[in-house]
């Protein structure tokens, strides 16, 4: 564990607090942007971006569609306010110096606290925009931006961090406001992420490590359906749409009357156990062993590999009945499993 | 089925294997999986009193890594007017030789090569499981999306389903299917190129082998080897010709049945059948006038035993449900109603995905096996099951 990630629960509560500290912080008088809205920035934009719009370079066309003249693509409202290269520059080498930049917004503080905690790496995560009116050639835009909340802690796929929603009110030479923009970041600390975990799920029983997940099922057009219903606690089987036969595992079509069409039934999840292994060897991680596995043979007639839950493997006999349960195995995976049906 | 008239293969009888080669089988070759290759194809080739430049054709897996055109460039073959592969894992073995002996009664080829080779237990280990699968959405990842997220990630997993299913429904034990491994082991023993020579095993070891996937024990399931085997098939006419005498291809038989999956064909009305054998079963009869009756001996595909009694029930060998008394009757012991996996099996003499077993068919009817069957007219060699697979009948030249 380096110096930099807190130590104990009371550290983590203390250096919460302390970004907790930073929600509804403003900056003081909003920043005017360096340049007015003008035509070359928004041609050298629309190009980068292969936009083709004519609104954004023809005045008449602009005036076509109801715009009071040339406007400025929305997603260029950033643009118009950014510090520019040499700010930017100071403000990375004040960061990498430890010092405060001239200059630096409560914004920027936070990173650097978030720095200091050992979330050094930054991801954008989505960006809402409002606007109240379209930004026209001639604009001068200033901007105040705060913060408006810094979650707790939270494990995402890239890694440990927090998710911080800053908001820009965009006004113009008149103080009338223009647009806002809310724009979410995370900042997280490298390498505890599930993708270089190898997609971690809660740790195995009596260990430290996370436990790696179970095997993915490939999805596609045929199948997928399965999956989605299962996280809706729903056990479909495909049916024919044309002739109402139900068939499992899915197909694209129909192999008794040719129909592409096809349609779900939501099983009643009763079934039977019509065979059934324990497995032992070999043991992956991503499993309890040993571990019962059956092939269930539902009432609705059609067969599925599901485990078995609930049951001691000794317990296990070919004909006993069971019933569904659903079972998140993890974060994105749902499978039915099988248990002893009631008496 | 189909009203057809009776199946005529006009590669049947006309058609033979006239060289094997193989490597040494280990658990750890020490060299590429090309060079074993290479070497099996080699002694094969100065087995049948053959060269390089006599081959034209070449066959292999699908799952082989050695592509065709590596191992002619490695041994100076030339020119090739016909390269196949087949897919399904071990259920290529003896469709390698079905596609050589139609590419010559056709005369695409002359001389046509099977081969496999991998170093199977030092390198990528099939024992393993799927666990490491990427699932690209296609047909074939998509297939197991509803055993891998189960558990359900080992061919002995796949296998074991069936297995219990058949114990249930026809009244066999476990220990029935241990006389398979103990037969298997008891031929390895006195086969010096087996891994297990001279390390038979008895029932009672069967039994106190720990569990792999109930109800299968460890003694059900096949070895993992390294090595190559390599086989030439070439016109019965022109064998004649060459070093050994000729085996006959009496017949030889591709065969999916309905409702096929990859080892987990567990959808169909029941689970006590392999209808693929069956497929192959009956086009082996038809096409070589030959009945169960005129076998003296077979190489029954064992990556694990149950499905050596399946396979007796398929072709014939018993009725359905029956195989159980036919192995308690020690029949596939030498001296039995059907001496089989007289070199060991996979289990007991190497685990070469079926290849090695159709090089103990040969020798077999060129009456040079270590357990040699008396008499021996013709004899039955299976491939992988579970799987699309295939099958020979095997012959001496009359
Ligand atoms: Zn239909």
């Amino acid at each position: 564990m380096s110096a930099a990630e807190p130590a104990t629960e009371v550290d983590d509560e203390k250096f919460l607090a302390r970004l907790k500290a930073f929600e509804g912080r403003t900056v003081g008088a909003p920043t005017e942007g360096p340049d007015a809205v003008n035509q070359a920035m928004i041609r050298h934009w629309v190009e980068a971006m292969g936009d083709e719009n004519p609104v954004y370079v023809d005045e008449q066309a602009a005036r076509a569609n109801g715009f009071p003249g040339i406007i400025a693509p929305p997603t260029m409202l950033q643009a118009w306010i950014m510090r520019g290269y040499k700010a930017t520059a100071e403000l990375a080498e004040a960061r990498a110096e430890g010092r405060r930049a001239v200059g630096a917004s409560p914004a920027d503080d936070l990173m650097h606290v978030l720095d200091e905690g050992g979330f050094t790496s930054v991801v954008a995560t989505n960006c809402e925009q409002e606007y109240r009116r379209s930004v026209v050639l001639g604009d001068r835009l200033s901007v105040s931006s705060s913060i408006e909340s810094v979650s707790t802690e939270k494990q995402t796929g890239l890694g440990i961090g927090h998710f911080i929603t800053t908001v820009l009110a965009f006004t113009d030479a008149a103080g009338e406001p223009v647009a806002t923009m809310r724009f979410r970041i995370l900042k997280f600390r490298p390498g505890t992420g599930k993708s270089t975990a190898a997609l971690s799920g809660p740790p195995t029983a009596g260990s430290e490590e996370p436990r790696p997940l179970r095997p993915r099922p490939a999805l596609t057009h045929d199948n997928a359906f399965f999956f989605d219903g299962a996280r809706q606690q729903k056990l479909l089987v495909q049916r024919c749409a044309s002739c109402g036969i139900l068939r499992h595992p899915p197909r694209p079509a129909c192999a008794v009357c040719r129909s592409f069409e096809w349609d779900t039934l939501e099983a009643s999840g009763r079934g039977t156990v019509y065979s059934y292994v324990v497995v032992h060897h070999p043991q992956v991680a991503a499993f309890d062993y040993p571990l019962p596995v059956a092939v269930v043979e539902l009432e609705e007639g059609t067969r599925l590999v599901a485990d078995l839950v609930g049951i001691e493997p000794d317990a296990v006999e070919i004909g006993m009945p069971v019933v569904v349960t659903f079972v998140a195995v993890d974060d994105e995976l749902t499978l039915p499993m099988f248990g002893p049906a009631p008496a | 089925m189909s009203a057809r008239s009776a199946r005529r293969h006009t590669f049947a009888g006309t058609t033979a294997i006239a060289g094997i080669g193989a490597t040494e089988f280990s658990k750890d070759s020490g060299r590429s999986e090309l060079r074993l290759a290479t070497e099996a194809v080699a002694a094969a080739l100065d087995d049948a009193g053959l060269t390089a430049a006599d081959v034209d054709g070449m066959v292999t897996f699908s799952a082989d890594t050695n592509p065709e055109i590596e191992v002619a460039r490695t041994l100076g073959i030339g020119d090739l007017t016909f390269f196949s592969r087949i897919h399904y894992g071990g259920g290529a073995a003896c469709a390698t030789v079905h596609q050589a002996a139609m590419a010559v009664a056709t005369g695409v080829a002359d001389v046509v090569v099977c081969y496999r080779a991998f170093n199977e237990r030092s390198g990528h280990r099939f024992g393993t499981g799927v666990q490491g699968r990427p699932p690209v959405p296609n047909a074939e990842n998509a297939s197991f999306a509803w055993y891998a997220p189960e558990g359900l990630l080992t061919p002995a997993s796949w296998v074991a389903m069936f297995a219990q299913r058949y114990l249930h429904a026809t009244g066999a034990t476990s220990e029935d299917f241990g006389r398979v491994a103990v037969a298997d082991r008891a031929h390895a023993a006195t086969n010096p190129r087996a891994w297990f020579y001279e390390k038979p095993i008895t029932l009672e070891d069967h039994q106190a082998s720990r569990w792999i996937v109930e109800p299968l024990h460890l003694l059900d399931c096949c070895q993992e080897s390294d090595g190559g085997q390599a086989l030439i098939v070439t016109s019965l006419e022109r064998a004649r010709d060459l070093a050994q005498a000729p085996a006959v291809i009496n017949a030889a038989a591709q065969g999916a049945g309905a409702q096929q999956d990859m080892m987990t064909s567990y959808y169909r009305d029941d689970m006590t059948h392999l209808p693929e054998m069956g497929v192959v079963a009956r086009q082996l009869w038809e096409t070589s006038g030959l009945a169960p009756a005129d076998i003296q001996g077979a190489i029954l595909y064992d990556h694990f035993t149950p499905f050596v009694l399946y396979q007796l029930e398929e072709l014939g060998f018993c009725q359905w449900g029956e195989a159980k008394e036919f192995v308690r009757d020690g029949n596939l012991l030498m001296g039995g109603l059907l001496p089989t996996n007289t070199h060991g099996g996979q289990l007991g003499e190497a685990y070469i995905h079926g290849t090695n077993g159709i090089a103990e068919g040969v020798r077999q009817v060129r009456t040079t096996a270590v357990n040699q069957i008396s008499g021996l007219e013709h004899i039955v060699v299976t491939a992988g099951t579970g799987v699309p697979t295939s099958g020979l009948i095997l012959g001496v030249d009359r």
